[in-house]
């Protein structure tokens, strides 16, 4: 018999301490396996976020830095401009990104630095016991809105994805999730480009990913999958926001 | 024909490989773990045929999936 899926030599054996049917794990895994097919794993720097991920550097098998919350793109400009020939990428919750780190990731994108960004969007701040993040739905209940979220006073959930888009700097973002085998096989593809755009010194290009937090949602893991599908994506549509390739061609 | 070899250790229970699975050959087990999660258990009964499904759904890849010889 031969051995035809297992642990990517760039996730170390340790067991992580995410919940049960969190979506971290899956993601973790998938730029593993990239940075293995791109055989890169002796020159990739990853930093890691504030949040439920932050101990990301004990899973993955390869560099990684810490950054203080929402700072991880500031960071990775840093570090990618210091040493242009490593692959630097940034991993970051939605509370991370899209509201602590909003300026970071916004003027990251509008520089076009030549960094990729994974984006984990689990609609709340997992880490702190599911409050509020500003990617949380309407009418969703978390421990800050308890009632569900009001937009009339907490706003409406953000599509930072769509936002960035707009800013000329940025090149290639796309929305994906790792609700079932196959949507995360589709995420796995969105990842490499990612990481192939940055090889190829294309620029800044970010990957959302819809990611499971049964625990902040109050769902068991296989419900949470459901959640994504039912509640989620008709707020936040999958697929490709921006890729320069494509409307270069015309095709977008 | 194919198997799969689950690290009971890292599982944590979270039947998103059994849901999964085509051919309904992973269930939770009866027993606990040392995290005190009912770790999945793999059903050989010749009929596992190496798709992966388990393995990317896996949040703790904690699946090992092996594929045997073309016969
Ligand atoms: C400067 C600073 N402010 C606030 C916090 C508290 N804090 C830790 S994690 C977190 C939110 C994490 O949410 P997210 O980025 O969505 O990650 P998740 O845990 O959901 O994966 C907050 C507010 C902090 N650690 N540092
Ligand atoms: S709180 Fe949510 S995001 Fe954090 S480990 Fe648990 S399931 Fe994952
Ligand atoms: S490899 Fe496919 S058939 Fe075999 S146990 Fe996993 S999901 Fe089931
Ligand atoms: S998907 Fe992984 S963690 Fe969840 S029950 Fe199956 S083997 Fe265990
Ligand atoms: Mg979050």
């Amino acid at each position: 018999m031969k051995k035809i899926f297992s642990r990517p030599e760039s996730l170390t054996a340790k067991r992580n301490i995410y919940c049960s049917g969190c979506g971290h794990g899956i993601v973790h895994r998938l730029i593993a396996e990239v940075i293995d097919e791109l055989g890169i794993r002796e020159k990739t720097i990853g930093v890691a976020p504030v949040g439920c991920a932050v101990f990301a550097y004990d899973y993955w098998n390869f560099d990684v830095t810490e950054a203080a919350h929402g700072r991880p793109p500031a960071v990775a400009t840093g570090i990618k401009r210091v040493l242009p020939d490593r692959v630097v990428f940034t991993y970051q919750g939605d509370g991370d990104l899209a509201a602590i780190g909003t300026a970071e990731t916004v003027h990251a994108a509008n520089r076009g630095e030549n960094i990729t960004i994974i984006f984990v969007n689990n609609g709340v701040y997992g880490m702190t016991g599911g409050q509020m993040a500003p990617t949380t739905l309407i009418a969703q209940k978390t421990t800050t809105t308890p009632l569900g979220r009001d937009p009339k006073i907490a706003g409406y959930p953000i599509k930072i994805s769509e936002a960035l888009g707009q800013l000329e700097g940025s090149v290639y973002i796309e929305r994906v999730t790792v609700n079932s085998p196959k949507n995360t096989i589709k995420a796995k593809r969105a990842i490499k480009k990612a990481f192939q755009n940055q090889i190829q010194n294309k620029g800044f290009s970010l990957v959302e990913v819809l990611s499971m937090c049964p625990i902040a949602w109050g769902v068991n893991p296989v419900e949470a999958l459901k959640w994504i599908e039912q509640k989620m994506i008709p707020v936040f549509p999958l697929g490709v926001i921006k890729d320069k390739d494509l409307t270069a061609k015309g095709n977008l | 024909m194919g198997k799969i070899i689950i690290n009971i250790e890292q599982c944590k229970g979270c039947k998103l490989c059994v849901i999964f699975c085509p051919k309904q050959l992973i269930k939770l087990s009866e027993k606990l773990n040392p995290a005190g999660y009912h770790p999945a258990e793999f059903i050989d009964n010749g009929q596992c045929n190496s798709c992966g499904l388990c393995y990317q759904m896996c949040p703790d890849v904690a699946i090992e999936v092996w594929k045997g010889e073309k016969r």
